[in-house]
């Protein structure tokens, strides 16, 4: 395929991608009612930033954004701490049943939230958790793709550097802090921003368990709103917008570490 | 065992006030097994142990918290016969189909047209990853803004090029084209990533020697590149599928399962048994366990070919 003709179809396909997100921010700044007069369009008359302070004077936006922060922030510190130390287990330790461990993470991928959610929630609201973030933490800690992520990477690492490290006289604990951590800097990014953004993002349990608006979760928000703006668009496209520009920035801003994450990871 | 994992794992005697292990070999198992006790206790809670608990309401008739009542085979009766319950069962085979081999592909399609040197290549990867940091309500959200009959962005582009206007929410078919298309726009980012930095390691040499043999561009992709992806693509498809088979918020914002029951799946069903107004626990675990069982199939029956291959 000729180079100028491999850019012209990827200048097609991020036109296609880039759309969807183009409407949000366009409507979000479209007046109410141009929207239900004519309606959305991706270049309108005019503009106004009503739907956004009016999503601020009818709602407590910034709380939302405190509750998923601080949700997503206590779930990424557990869920990395948790599959990193699995993943190296894993690949790096010896000990009978690991197969079989390794088969129980993995096999939690195949399982629905949705066809145990009935039980798990009744078992949070056992432990006396609902209406506490840890409600919403907890469950998700333990992720197979985590632990995956972090069994492949390790696998990588050569014995042979973690027993140098045993010879130069470190004890089990110093190794792992000195020279395995160290190691793993783009796999504990990668794994951070995965477990941070499937949070920020999650809105079934979250909906379920949170059942005060001051401690919804932006999702769960969103949901809501859809609820209180039916076909007003303009309010809604400006929460979604408001939601999901901290991540979107996140993302770009470590896009290498995803990709290097992955690369890294042995999925080839 | 070689003597390198002891060496690791065992703690040396001068580190430990503790009277030395009569046995390395009783030394070795706690390590390993406290690294991992973590995640196993939190998967056990919370997922073992409500999976049980799941098959157990599955034979009961429960409409509270707290005990239900055995009902037997009730519930797996009524399954049988729920004409509900098949027609979501089509929905997510339908919509499994769709979504899987397109996610796949397109991303294959995509990382290969962004692998080779090109201006601008890093800001055209980055745009199609983007909807990876977008979440499903938002892409939701953003697909009834686009898909809305009679506001929606897209019949307003239809109407204004004369073209006519799409019953994108009312008629059944285009429902399910819409979360397709959606569920399309927030997936392809992944596939393409993965396979990216899968592209980084084929060796150039390889390539080299099958230009050098006469192989054209095509060839070189068909013979070379797409056998060497090919755990890429398998545990794409794994993921794809079981994504798809749990697909749940996409359709719960964007048509709740209608119109009808047009775009009703496996999940939203089971939602909507156990969670919504029928408030039927025990029918929603057991929908929700069909699609379980369905999925540990589907996967086990992709391990067993994928190793057949590699053998």
């Amino acid at each position: 395929m000729p180079r100028w003709l491999r850019f012209l179809v990827c200048v097609l396909v991020c036109v296609v991608f880039v759309l969807p997100l183009v409407a949000m921010v366009v409507v979000a700044f479209t007046p109410r009612d141009l929207i239900l007069d004519g309606g959305a369009g991706l270049w309108p008359s005019r503009w106004t930033t009503d739907n956004v302070t009016g999503l601020f004077d009818r709602f407590p936006v910034w709380q939302w954004f405190r509750n998923t922060l601080l949700v997503a922030s206590l779930t990424t510190v557990l869920s990395v701490s948790v599959n990193l130390a699995a993943g190296f287990a894993l690949a790096k330790l010896r000990f009978r049943g690991r197969g079989l461990v390794f088969l129980i993470v993995l096999s939690t991928l195949m399982v629905p939230v949705q066809a145990i959610m009935v039980p798990q929630f009744e078992l949070v609201a056992r432990m006396g958790l609902i209406g506490l973030f840890w409600a919403v933490v907890l469950p998700s800690a333990s992720t197979a793709l985590g632990v995956f992520l972090a069994r492949q990477f390790f696998l990588s690492v050569p014995d042979e550097l973690l027993d140098a490290a045993r010879m130069d006289g470190c004890t089990y604990w110093s190794a792992f802090r000195r020279v395995v951590l160290p190691l793993s800097r783009p796999l504990i990014a990668v794994m951070a921003l995965l477990a941070f953004m499937t949070q920020w993002n999650d809105f079934l349990w979250p909906l379920i368990t949170l059942r005060d608006p001051d401690l919804y979760t932006l999702p769960v928000a969103l949901s809501f709103l859809q609820g209180q703006y039916d076909a007003d668009y303009g309010g809604l496209m400006a929460m979604a917008l408001l939601s999901c520009v901290p991540l979107l920035i996140v993302f770009v801003v470590l896009q290498r570490f995803f990709v290097a994450g992955f690369s890294r990871s042995g999925i080839r | 065992m070689t003597t390198d994992d002891v060496r690791l794992v065992a703690p040396a005697p001068t580190e430990t006030t503790e009277p030395p292990p009569p046995q390395r070999r009783r030394i070795r198992v706690p390590v390993g097994w406290l690294m991992v006790a973590p995640n196993l206790v939190l998967i056990g809670l919370f997922l073992l142990v409500p999976l049980v608990w799941a098959l157990i309401m599955s034979f009961q008739a429960k409409r509270s918290f707290g005990p239900g009542h055995w009902s037997g085979l009730e519930n797996l009766g009524r399954l049988l016969g729920d004409g509900v319950f098949w027609r979501a069962m089509l929905n997510t085979g339908i919509f499994t189909l769709a979504t899987v081999p397109l996610s796949v592909g397109i991303g294959l399609g995509l990382a290969l047209l962004m692998n080779d040197a090109l201006p601008g290549r890093g800001f055209f990867r980055t745009i199609v990853y983007l909807p990876i940091a977008v979440s499903t309500l938002v892409t939701s959200l953003v697909g009834l803004l686009l898909f809305d009959e009679t506001v929606g962005i897209v019949n307003g582009v239809l109407r204004d090029l004369g073209l006519g206007t799409v019953r994108w929410q009312s008629e059944g078919g285009w429902a399910m084209v819409t979360v397709v298309v959606m569920t399309l726009w927030s997936r392809i980012g992944f596939g393409m990533l993965v396979y990216l930095a899968a592209l980084q390691d084929v060796d150039k040499q390889v390539l080299e020697a099958a230009e050098v043999d006469g192989a054209g561009p095509f060839a070189r992709v068909r013979h070379v590149v797409v056998p060497w992806l090919r755990p890429t693509t398998f545990f794409l498809v794994v993921i794809n599928l079981i994504w798809s088979f749990q697909v749940f918020d996409i359709v719960y914002v964007m048509t709740n399962g209608g119109p009808g029951y047009s775009t009703t799946m496996l999940v939203t069903y089971a939602y909507d048994e156990g969670f919504g107004a029928a408030r039927n626990f025990g029918y929603g675990a057991t929908v929700g366990l069909v699609l379980f069982v369905l999925t540990l199939v589907v996967t086990a029956v992709q391990l067993a070919v994928n190793r057949r291959r590699e053998v």
